[in-house]
Protein backbone atom coordinates (compact mmCIF):
# COMPACT_ATOMS: atom_id res chain seq x y z
CA UNK A 1 0.00 0.00 0.00
CA UNK A 2 1.41 3.58 -1.17
CA UNK A 3 1.34 6.52 1.46
CA UNK A 4 -2.08 7.80 -0.19
CA UNK A 5 -4.07 4.24 1.12
CA UNK A 6 -2.78 4.98 4.46
CA UNK A 7 -3.55 8.57 4.70
CA UNK A 8 -7.02 7.91 3.05
CA UNK A 9 -7.27 5.34 5.90
CA UNK A 10 -6.36 7.67 8.15
CA UNK A 11 -8.89 9.98 7.29
CA UNK A 12 -12.02 7.59 7.67
CA UNK A 13 -10.67 6.22 11.09
CA UNK A 14 -10.50 10.24 11.87
CA UNK A 15 -14.54 10.39 10.29
CA UNK A 16 -15.51 7.64 12.23
CA UNK A 17 -14.46 8.79 15.84
CA UNK A 18 -15.60 12.46 14.66
CA UNK A 19 -18.97 10.02 13.91
CA UNK A 20 -19.11 8.58 17.88
CA UNK A 21 -19.58 12.50 19.29
CA UNK A 22 -23.38 12.12 17.59
CA UNK A 23 -24.46 11.65 21.13
CA UNK A 24 -23.39 15.22 22.17
CA UNK A 25 -26.23 16.12 19.06
CA UNK A 26 -28.80 15.08 21.13
CA UNK A 27 -28.61 18.12 23.12
CA UNK A 28 -29.84 20.04 20.23
CA UNK A 29 -33.57 18.57 21.00
CA UNK A 30 -33.40 21.30 23.59
CA UNK A 31 -33.17 23.90 21.35
CA UNK A 32 -36.54 22.32 19.08
CA UNK A 33 -39.75 24.48 20.74
CA UNK A 34 -41.66 21.53 20.40
CA UNK A 35 -39.25 19.30 23.02
CA UNK A 36 -37.56 21.76 24.70
CA UNK A 37 -40.76 22.51 27.44
CA UNK A 38 -41.35 19.19 28.39
CA UNK A 39 -37.44 18.44 28.32
CA UNK A 40 -37.23 21.17 31.01
CA UNK A 41 -40.41 19.81 32.98
CA UNK A 42 -38.53 16.45 32.78
CA UNK A 43 -35.40 18.13 34.14
CA UNK A 44 -36.99 20.02 37.22
CA UNK A 45 -39.36 17.04 37.70
CA UNK A 46 -36.11 15.09 38.32
CA UNK A 47 -34.54 17.63 40.30
CA UNK A 48 -37.75 17.77 42.86
CA UNK A 49 -37.70 14.26 42.83
CA UNK A 50 -33.94 14.51 44.14
CA UNK A 51 -34.98 17.19 46.17
CA UNK A 52 -37.54 15.01 48.48
CA UNK A 53 -34.99 12.22 48.55
CA UNK A 54 -32.53 15.19 50.38
CA UNK A 55 -35.27 15.95 53.09
CA UNK A 56 -34.74 14.59 56.25
CA UNK A 57 -38.12 15.24 58.62
CA UNK A 58 -35.40 15.32 61.75
CA UNK A 59 -33.43 17.90 60.19
CA UNK A 60 -33.84 21.37 61.77
CA UNK A 61 -33.26 24.61 59.61
CA UNK A 62 -30.68 26.62 61.47
CA UNK A 63 -32.08 28.72 63.86
CA UNK A 64 -30.30 32.11 65.05
CA UNK A 65 -29.82 35.02 67.83
CA UNK A 66 -32.01 37.99 68.45
CA UNK A 67 -29.33 39.89 67.56
CA UNK A 68 -29.31 38.27 63.66
CA UNK A 69 -32.77 39.18 63.03
CA UNK A 70 -33.15 41.58 60.14
CA UNK A 71 -34.64 44.76 61.63
CA UNK A 72 -38.48 44.19 61.17
CA UNK A 73 -39.21 47.49 58.84
CA UNK A 74 -36.50 45.69 56.58
CA UNK A 75 -38.38 42.31 55.91
CA UNK A 76 -39.87 42.26 52.46
CA UNK A 77 -43.46 42.56 51.97
CA UNK A 78 -44.09 40.07 49.07
CA UNK A 79 -47.38 40.04 47.56
CA UNK A 80 -48.09 38.25 43.98
CA UNK A 81 -51.46 40.73 43.82
CA UNK A 82 -52.16 42.91 46.78
CA UNK A 83 -50.35 43.50 49.69
CA UNK A 84 -53.65 43.53 51.39
CA UNK A 85 -56.94 41.69 50.79
CA UNK A 86 -59.03 43.07 53.40
CA UNK A 87 -59.50 39.96 55.86
CA UNK A 88 -62.14 40.58 58.22
CA UNK A 89 -60.73 39.30 61.64
CA UNK A 90 -63.93 38.97 63.35
CA UNK A 91 -65.33 36.56 60.81
CA UNK A 92 -62.22 34.79 60.20
CA UNK A 93 -61.70 31.21 60.02
CA UNK A 94 -59.85 28.25 58.80
CA UNK A 95 -61.82 26.44 56.26
CA UNK A 96 -60.63 23.16 57.35
CA UNK A 97 -61.66 19.36 55.24
CA UNK A 98 -60.29 16.58 53.40
CA UNK A 99 -59.00 13.54 54.98
CA UNK A 100 -60.33 14.83 58.19
CA UNK A 101 -61.74 13.40 60.90
CA UNK A 102 -63.35 16.84 61.99
CA UNK A 103 -63.88 19.18 59.35
CA UNK A 104 -65.02 22.51 60.03
CA UNK A 105 -64.83 26.32 60.95
CA UNK A 106 -61.79 26.79 62.91
CA UNK A 107 -60.85 30.21 64.79
CA UNK A 108 -57.43 31.74 65.34
CA UNK A 109 -58.14 30.73 69.12
CA UNK A 110 -58.47 27.17 68.51
CA UNK A 111 -55.19 27.43 66.61
CA UNK A 112 -54.09 29.49 69.78
CA UNK A 113 -55.13 26.71 72.17
CA UNK A 114 -52.34 24.46 70.35
CA UNK A 115 -48.39 25.16 72.34
CA UNK A 116 -46.94 28.04 70.72
CA UNK A 117 -43.24 27.79 69.57
CA UNK A 118 -40.94 30.59 68.61
CA UNK A 119 -38.34 30.33 65.64
CA UNK A 120 -35.45 32.69 64.85
CA UNK A 121 -35.19 31.34 60.71
CA UNK A 122 -34.18 32.31 57.61
CA UNK A 123 -36.31 33.26 54.68
CA UNK A 124 -35.20 32.54 51.56
CA UNK A 125 -36.75 33.94 48.46
CA UNK A 126 -36.54 32.15 45.13
CA UNK A 127 -35.16 35.53 43.52
CA UNK A 128 -31.98 35.04 45.74
CA UNK A 129 -32.60 37.36 48.40
CA UNK A 130 -33.07 36.17 52.42
CA UNK A 131 -33.25 37.62 55.39
CA UNK A 132 -33.59 36.37 59.08
CA UNK A 133 -36.90 36.69 60.73
CA UNK A 134 -38.60 35.82 64.36
CA UNK A 135 -42.37 33.87 64.06
CA UNK A 136 -44.44 32.38 66.19
CA UNK A 137 -47.23 30.30 65.97
CA UNK A 138 -48.49 26.54 66.40
CA UNK A 139 -47.24 23.74 64.58
CA UNK A 140 -48.81 22.28 61.46
CA UNK A 141 -48.12 18.97 62.97
CA UNK A 142 -50.04 19.45 65.89
CA UNK A 143 -52.90 21.07 64.20
CA UNK A 144 -53.10 18.28 61.78
CA UNK A 145 -53.15 15.91 64.95
CA UNK A 146 -55.88 17.97 66.60
CA UNK A 147 -58.90 17.67 63.35
CA UNK A 148 -57.40 14.09 62.91
CA UNK A 149 -56.30 14.29 60.12
CA UNK A 150 -54.93 11.16 57.87
CA UNK A 151 -51.54 11.52 58.37
CA UNK A 152 -50.47 9.16 55.45
CA UNK A 153 -52.49 11.39 52.93
CA UNK A 154 -49.73 13.01 50.37
CA UNK A 155 -50.52 16.43 50.68
CA UNK A 156 -52.03 19.74 52.51
CA UNK A 157 -53.30 22.14 50.45
CA UNK A 158 -54.22 25.65 51.58
CA UNK A 159 -56.07 28.37 49.79
CA UNK A 160 -55.49 32.10 50.38
CA UNK A 161 -57.42 35.36 50.98
CA UNK A 162 -55.75 36.88 47.60
CA UNK A 163 -57.00 33.79 46.14
CA UNK A 164 -52.81 32.46 46.18
CA UNK A 165 -52.67 28.79 46.13
CA UNK A 166 -50.19 26.10 47.78
CA UNK A 167 -49.53 22.59 48.06
CA UNK A 168 -47.27 21.26 51.02
CA UNK A 169 -45.42 17.45 50.74
CA UNK A 170 -46.89 15.18 54.03
CA UNK A 171 -43.58 15.27 55.31
CA UNK A 172 -42.98 18.87 55.58
CA UNK A 173 -46.02 19.37 56.88
CA UNK A 174 -45.47 16.99 59.95
CA UNK A 175 -41.51 18.78 60.31
CA UNK A 176 -41.50 20.11 63.73
CA UNK A 177 -40.41 23.56 62.64
CA UNK A 178 -43.41 24.14 59.88
CA UNK A 179 -45.72 26.44 61.65
CA UNK A 180 -49.35 27.92 61.31
CA UNK A 181 -47.80 31.20 61.83
CA UNK A 182 -49.78 34.15 63.72
CA UNK A 183 -46.82 36.28 65.23
CA UNK A 184 -43.70 37.85 63.89
CA UNK A 185 -41.38 39.76 66.20
CA UNK A 186 -43.61 38.74 69.39
CA UNK A 187 -46.37 41.08 67.42
CA UNK A 188 -49.39 39.49 65.94
CA UNK A 189 -49.08 39.03 62.55
CA UNK A 190 -49.72 41.91 60.55
CA UNK A 191 -52.10 42.09 57.14
CA UNK A 192 -49.70 42.51 54.82
CA UNK A 193 -47.20 39.85 56.62
CA UNK A 194 -50.24 37.27 55.88
CA UNK A 195 -52.81 38.23 58.87
CA UNK A 196 -54.26 36.32 60.22
CA UNK A 197 -52.43 33.27 59.79
CA UNK A 198 -49.47 31.79 57.49
CA UNK A 199 -47.68 29.57 56.98
CA UNK A 200 -43.61 29.54 58.10
CA UNK A 201 -41.81 26.88 57.14
CA UNK A 202 -37.81 27.02 57.12
CA UNK A 203 -37.46 24.33 55.06
CA UNK A 204 -39.02 25.79 51.95
CA UNK A 205 -38.47 28.37 49.52
CA UNK A 206 -40.55 31.72 50.36
CA UNK A 207 -43.63 31.13 47.87
CA UNK A 208 -44.82 27.92 49.44
CA UNK A 209 -45.22 29.87 52.57
CA UNK A 210 -48.59 31.02 51.62
CA UNK A 211 -50.40 34.01 53.59
CA UNK A 212 -53.50 35.26 54.37
CA UNK A 213 -54.54 31.47 55.14
CA UNK A 214 -58.46 30.99 54.51
CA UNK A 215 -58.72 27.02 53.70
CA UNK A 216 -57.03 23.98 54.52
CA UNK A 217 -57.20 20.58 52.99
CA UNK A 218 -55.37 17.31 53.67
CA UNK A 219 -55.32 14.95 50.26
CA UNK A 220 -53.85 12.51 48.21
CA UNK A 221 -54.84 14.49 44.59
CA UNK A 222 -53.60 17.76 43.24
CA UNK A 223 -55.73 18.88 40.90
CA UNK A 224 -53.57 22.16 40.82
CA UNK A 225 -50.20 22.23 42.92
CA UNK A 226 -49.46 26.39 43.35
CA UNK A 227 -49.53 29.66 41.62
CA UNK A 228 -46.26 29.91 41.01
CA UNK A 229 -45.90 25.51 40.42
CA UNK A 230 -48.65 26.08 37.71
CA UNK A 231 -46.25 28.53 35.88
CA UNK A 232 -43.51 26.31 36.02
CA UNK A 233 -41.43 26.67 39.26
CA UNK A 234 -40.35 23.87 41.37
CA UNK A 235 -43.03 21.63 42.86
CA UNK A 236 -41.49 20.67 45.81
CA UNK A 237 -38.08 23.46 46.80
CA UNK A 238 -36.86 22.36 49.66
CA UNK A 239 -34.27 24.10 51.56
CA UNK B 1 -8.12 -0.19 21.91
CA UNK B 2 -6.30 1.47 18.88
CA UNK B 3 -2.41 2.62 18.95
CA UNK B 4 -1.71 5.63 20.79
CA UNK B 5 0.87 6.36 18.07
CA UNK B 6 0.86 6.39 14.30
CA UNK B 7 3.40 6.89 11.28
CA UNK B 8 2.86 7.05 8.14
CA UNK B 9 6.26 7.19 6.04
CA UNK B 10 6.96 7.18 2.53
CA UNK B 11 9.01 4.60 0.62
CA UNK B 12 12.22 6.24 1.50
CA UNK B 13 11.64 5.40 4.96
CA UNK B 14 10.80 9.79 6.11
CA UNK B 15 8.06 10.40 7.93
CA UNK B 16 5.18 11.90 6.31
CA UNK B 17 2.38 12.11 9.08
CA UNK B 18 2.41 11.55 12.80
CA UNK B 19 -0.24 11.14 14.66
CA UNK B 20 -0.77 10.72 18.69
CA UNK B 21 -4.68 9.45 19.72
CA UNK B 22 -4.86 12.00 22.71
CA UNK B 23 -8.53 12.05 23.68
CA UNK B 24 -10.12 8.84 24.27
CA UNK B 25 -13.73 8.81 22.95
CA UNK B 26 -15.46 9.55 27.21
CA UNK B 27 -12.91 12.74 27.52
CA UNK B 28 -14.44 13.94 24.04
CA UNK B 29 -17.66 13.47 24.93
CA UNK B 30 -17.47 14.78 28.52
CA UNK B 31 -15.54 17.46 27.03
CA UNK B 32 -18.67 18.77 24.39
CA UNK B 33 -21.46 17.70 27.05
CA UNK B 34 -19.78 19.92 29.83
CA UNK B 35 -19.21 22.74 27.42
CA UNK B 36 -22.83 22.77 26.51
CA UNK B 37 -23.89 22.59 30.18
CA UNK B 38 -21.60 25.35 31.15
CA UNK B 39 -23.06 27.26 28.78
CA UNK B 40 -26.51 27.01 29.88
CA UNK B 41 -25.73 27.16 32.96
CA UNK B 42 -24.23 30.53 33.08
CA UNK B 43 -26.71 31.94 30.84
CA UNK B 44 -29.63 30.90 32.73
CA UNK B 45 -27.84 31.34 35.88
CA UNK B 46 -27.61 35.36 35.03
CA UNK B 47 -31.13 35.40 34.33
CA UNK B 48 -31.68 33.74 38.15
CA UNK B 49 -29.06 36.65 38.91
CA UNK B 50 -31.56 39.60 36.92
CA UNK B 51 -34.44 38.32 39.46
CA UNK B 52 -32.05 40.11 42.41
CA UNK B 53 -29.68 41.44 41.16
CA UNK B 54 -27.69 42.25 44.44
CA UNK B 55 -25.72 40.96 47.13
CA UNK B 56 -26.99 42.95 49.61
CA UNK B 57 -30.57 43.46 51.07
CA UNK B 58 -33.47 43.25 49.58
CA UNK B 59 -35.04 46.45 51.92
CA UNK B 60 -33.67 48.63 50.54
CA UNK B 61 -32.42 46.89 47.04
CA UNK B 62 -28.96 48.16 45.34
CA UNK B 63 -28.92 46.97 42.21
CA UNK B 64 -25.14 45.84 41.36
CA UNK B 65 -25.75 45.16 37.95
CA UNK B 66 -28.05 45.20 35.36
CA UNK B 67 -27.43 42.37 33.25
CA UNK B 68 -29.09 42.88 29.72
CA UNK B 69 -31.72 40.30 29.30
CA UNK B 70 -30.28 39.48 25.96
CA UNK B 71 -27.19 38.13 27.17
CA UNK B 72 -29.17 34.88 29.47
CA UNK B 73 -31.34 32.52 29.18
CA UNK B 74 -34.27 30.72 29.92
CA UNK B 75 -36.46 34.06 29.41
CA UNK B 76 -37.51 34.94 33.03
CA UNK B 77 -36.91 33.69 36.47
CA UNK B 78 -38.79 30.22 36.16
CA UNK B 79 -37.83 29.31 32.67
CA UNK B 80 -34.14 29.91 33.21
CA UNK B 81 -34.62 27.84 36.71
CA UNK B 82 -35.90 24.96 34.65
CA UNK B 83 -32.68 25.48 32.46
CA UNK B 84 -30.79 25.48 35.38
CA UNK B 85 -31.92 22.61 37.13
CA UNK B 86 -31.84 20.64 34.23
CA UNK B 87 -28.42 20.85 32.79
CA UNK B 88 -26.94 21.29 36.54
CA UNK B 89 -27.41 17.32 36.24
CA UNK B 90 -25.51 16.93 32.17
CA UNK B 91 -22.28 19.08 34.11
CA UNK B 92 -22.29 16.94 37.28
CA UNK B 93 -22.26 13.44 35.57
CA UNK B 94 -20.07 14.60 33.06
CA UNK B 95 -17.52 16.34 35.42
CA UNK B 96 -17.98 13.43 37.69
CA UNK B 97 -17.60 11.00 34.78
CA UNK B 98 -14.39 12.68 33.19
CA UNK B 99 -12.28 13.15 36.88
CA UNK B 100 -13.38 9.41 37.64
CA UNK B 101 -12.15 8.36 34.00
CA UNK B 102 -8.66 10.65 34.36
CA UNK B 103 -8.60 8.70 37.67
CA UNK B 104 -8.96 5.14 36.96
CA UNK B 105 -6.97 5.77 33.54
CA UNK B 106 -3.83 6.93 34.90
CA UNK B 107 -4.13 9.63 32.75
CA UNK B 108 -4.35 12.23 35.18
CA UNK B 109 -0.78 12.28 35.65
CA UNK B 110 -0.22 14.04 32.48
CA UNK B 111 -2.38 17.01 33.21
CA UNK B 112 -2.91 16.96 36.84
CA UNK B 113 -0.77 19.76 38.37
CA UNK B 114 1.54 18.50 41.11
CA UNK B 115 4.74 20.51 42.65
CA UNK B 116 7.27 19.78 40.66
CA UNK B 117 5.48 21.60 37.47
CA UNK B 118 6.08 25.10 39.60
CA UNK B 119 9.24 25.26 37.82
CA UNK B 120 8.18 25.18 35.01
CA UNK B 121 5.76 28.07 35.45
CA UNK B 122 7.83 31.01 35.22
CA UNK B 123 9.16 30.20 31.86
CA UNK B 124 5.86 29.70 29.77
CA UNK B 125 4.38 32.65 31.31
CA UNK B 126 7.20 34.47 29.96
CA UNK B 127 7.03 32.84 26.38
CA UNK B 128 3.03 33.56 25.91
CA UNK B 129 2.96 36.97 28.01
CA UNK B 130 6.38 38.94 27.97
CA UNK B 131 8.04 37.34 24.68
CA UNK B 132 10.09 35.25 26.15
CA UNK B 133 11.92 31.91 24.63
CA UNK B 134 9.93 28.73 24.14
CA UNK B 135 10.44 26.19 26.51
CA UNK B 136 11.32 22.76 24.73
CA UNK B 137 8.23 20.84 24.82
CA UNK B 138 8.35 17.73 26.34
CA UNK B 139 4.98 16.79 27.57
CA UNK B 140 1.28 16.42 26.42
CA UNK B 141 1.03 19.24 28.67
CA UNK B 142 3.15 22.24 29.83
CA UNK B 143 3.10 23.01 33.82
CA UNK B 144 1.12 26.17 32.91
CA UNK B 145 -1.65 24.20 31.14
CA UNK B 146 -1.58 21.68 33.67
CA UNK B 147 -2.28 24.05 36.09
CA UNK B 148 -4.84 26.08 33.97
CA UNK B 149 -6.43 22.18 33.81
CA UNK B 150 -5.88 21.63 37.14
CA UNK B 151 -7.54 24.93 38.67
CA UNK B 152 -10.48 24.40 35.93
CA UNK B 153 -11.38 21.60 37.99
CA UNK B 154 -10.97 22.63 41.35
CA UNK B 155 -13.56 25.31 40.10
CA UNK B 156 -15.73 22.96 38.79
CA UNK B 157 -16.07 21.21 42.09
CA UNK B 158 -16.32 24.42 43.97
CA UNK B 159 -19.51 25.69 41.30
CA UNK B 160 -21.08 22.10 42.53
CA UNK B 161 -20.43 22.78 46.08
CA UNK B 162 -21.74 26.60 46.38
CA UNK B 163 -24.56 25.81 43.98
CA UNK B 164 -25.56 23.13 46.32
CA UNK B 165 -25.03 25.27 49.08
CA UNK B 166 -27.89 27.84 47.58
CA UNK B 167 -30.37 24.88 46.53
CA UNK B 168 -30.17 23.16 49.75
CA UNK B 169 -29.12 25.38 52.03
CA UNK B 170 -30.99 23.86 55.24
CA UNK B 171 -30.30 20.17 54.45
CA UNK B 172 -26.33 20.86 53.27
CA UNK B 173 -26.48 23.33 56.11
CA UNK B 174 -22.72 23.05 57.07
CA UNK B 175 -21.88 23.20 53.60
CA UNK B 176 -23.79 26.67 53.65
CA UNK B 177 -21.84 27.45 57.41
CA UNK B 178 -18.14 26.99 55.48
CA UNK B 179 -19.17 29.30 52.83
CA UNK B 180 -20.32 32.01 55.41
CA UNK B 181 -24.21 31.01 55.31
CA UNK B 182 -26.76 31.08 52.13
CA UNK B 183 -26.20 34.68 51.90
CA UNK B 184 -22.64 34.26 50.70
CA UNK B 185 -22.90 30.72 49.37
CA UNK B 186 -24.66 32.95 46.53
CA UNK B 187 -21.61 35.39 46.10
CA UNK B 188 -19.44 32.50 45.93
CA UNK B 189 -21.33 30.74 43.23
CA UNK B 190 -21.27 34.09 41.35
CA UNK B 191 -17.32 34.70 41.75
CA UNK B 192 -16.80 31.04 41.01
CA UNK B 193 -19.03 31.60 38.04
CA UNK B 194 -16.76 34.33 36.40
CA UNK B 195 -13.56 32.28 37.37
CA UNK B 196 -14.59 29.52 35.55
CA UNK B 197 -15.41 31.87 32.66
CA UNK B 198 -12.22 33.58 32.56
CA UNK B 199 -10.45 29.97 32.50
CA UNK B 200 -12.84 29.34 29.24
CA UNK B 201 -11.92 32.80 27.86
CA UNK B 202 -8.48 31.88 28.05
CA UNK B 203 -8.93 28.43 26.96
CA UNK B 204 -10.21 29.24 24.34
CA UNK B 205 -7.55 32.25 23.36
CA UNK B 206 -5.23 28.97 23.39
CA UNK B 207 -6.81 27.29 21.12
CA UNK B 208 -6.63 29.21 18.70
CA UNK B 209 -3.43 30.32 19.02
CA UNK B 210 -2.02 26.56 18.80
CA UNK B 211 -4.26 26.25 15.40
CA UNK B 212 -6.57 23.20 13.93
CA UNK B 213 -4.68 19.96 14.43
CA UNK B 214 -4.69 20.87 18.45
CA UNK B 215 -8.47 21.51 17.93
CA UNK B 216 -9.53 18.41 15.66
CA UNK B 217 -7.89 16.37 18.07
CA UNK B 218 -10.75 16.97 20.93
CA UNK B 219 -13.33 15.98 18.13
CA UNK B 220 -11.57 12.52 16.96
CA UNK B 221 -9.14 12.27 19.20
CA UNK B 222 -6.29 12.03 17.21
CA UNK B 223 -3.63 14.62 16.97
CA UNK B 224 -1.75 14.62 13.88
CA UNK B 225 2.44 16.31 13.78
CA UNK B 226 2.03 16.70 17.90
CA UNK B 227 5.19 18.87 18.60
CA UNK B 228 6.13 16.36 21.70
CA UNK B 229 7.80 13.65 20.45
CA UNK B 230 5.15 10.36 20.59
CA UNK B 231 6.04 7.80 23.47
Amino acid sequence: MGIRSYQRKFKRMNRRELLKLAPVLALGAFAIPKFQEPLLKKGLAFSDWVSARMFRKGHLATTFADSELTPFPKFPINGYDVDDPQVDFDTWTLTTGGSVQEPGEYTLAQIQTLPKFRQNTRHVCVEGWDVIGRFGGARLSDYLNMIGADLNAKFVTVECADDYYESLDMETALHPQTLLCYEMYDQPLSRVHGAPVRLQIPTKVGYKQAKYLTDLKVTNVLKRVGYWEDQGYSEFYGL
Amino acid sequence: MQEAVLEIMSEKGDTVTTAVYEHPLVVRLCHWLNAISLFVLAGSGLQIFRAFPSFGPKVPQHVLINWPKAYAIGGWLGGALQWHLTFMWIYLVTGLVYVGYQLFSGHYRQVLFVPKDIRGLWPMVRYYFFFGRKPPVTEAYNSLQKQAYTTAIGLGVLSVLTGLAIWKPVQFSWLAWLMGGFHYARIWHFLVMWAIIAFVFGHLVMVVLHGWNNFVSMLTGWKKNPEYGPR
